[in-house]
């Protein structure tokens, strides 16, 4: 039994269907990046993946049935010389979808799909193995620091005990170092805790 | 085919309309800018989405 393609249907019938997906798929190609609604940015992106991983295998075969779909040869042409070997080492998710909010005439909303740059983020578990390396080397710096802040507390309080008694007979100078020394003690102590 | 038998009374009719309310939609920060935006939508202030830059913002 056929199954019916997920998403919206587009345009009045099925070959009106077909024309409008093609002919985004070959603006996508031909720019880039293309605005349009969400529900047919919806149905181009499995349509111009499945367009791309055939430009990705290169060849005359291919380039035929692509060539079935977009019609002009410029594009099929920078399909499968720039785009295709710029994806080569990516597994599929050719593109991306970004939702830009609804259209100001029928509050449609809508979409800007793009071909994806840039170099391929690493698997979830490399990332997840990363992510605890990185943690563990952070909670080891911020103890060294500590142990470090607290030396240096028991220094800076001997120093104000030391100021307080040398300028006990100048009272203006006095609250001068105080308050430096009460200053210079707050924000480690709240850096302890 | 069925119809209605008695005139609605204006009281009725603005009983019923009393219900028509708005909702205030749900706002999120945006990451970038921190301006008040719709979740899960480029920002239409700076048009970034997850600080990625996605359209140019309508000034």
């Amino acid at each position: 039994m056929p199954q019916p393609a997920k998403g919206a249907r587009l345009g009045g019938s099925p070959s009106h269907e077909r024309h409008i997906l093609s002919n985004l798929a070959t603006s996508l190609f031909e720019h880039g990046r293309i605005t349009t609604t969400h529900a047919k940015a919806r149905r181009l992106r499995p349509f111009a993946e499945r367009l791309i991983t055939k430009a990705k295998k290169g060849d005359m075969h291919n380039r035929r049935q692509v060539l079935t779909v977009v019609r002009d040869k410029s594009i099929v042409h920078r399909l499968f010389t720039e785009i295709g070997p710029q994806f080569a080492e990516r597994p599929g998710g050719y593109t991306r979808i970004t939702k830009i909010g609804n259209r100001k005439g029928d509050n449609a909303p809508m979409a800007v799909i793009e071909l994806v740059t840039g170099a391929v983020a690493a698997s979830t578990s490399s990332r997840r193995a990363a992510r605890r390396t990185a943690r563990a080397e952070a909670i080891e710096a911020a103890n060294a620091a500590a142990a470090e802040e607290t030396a240096a507390h028991s220094h800076d309080e001997e120093a104000a005990e030391e100021a307080k008694e040398t300028t006990a007979e100048v009272e203006e100078t006095t609250e001068a170092v105080t308050t430096e020394a009460t200053e210079d003690g707050k924000p480690e102590t709240g850096d302890k805790a | 085919m069925a119809v209605p038998k008695r005139k609605m009374s204006r009281s009725n009719t603005r009983s019923r309309r009393a219900q028509w309310k708005t909702a205030a939609p749900a706002l999120v920060n945006c990451q970038q800018c921190r301006n008040p935006k719709l979740p899960h939508i480029a920002c239409s202030t700076c048009g970034t989405y997850n600080r990625r830059q996605v359209i140019e913002p309508s000034a």
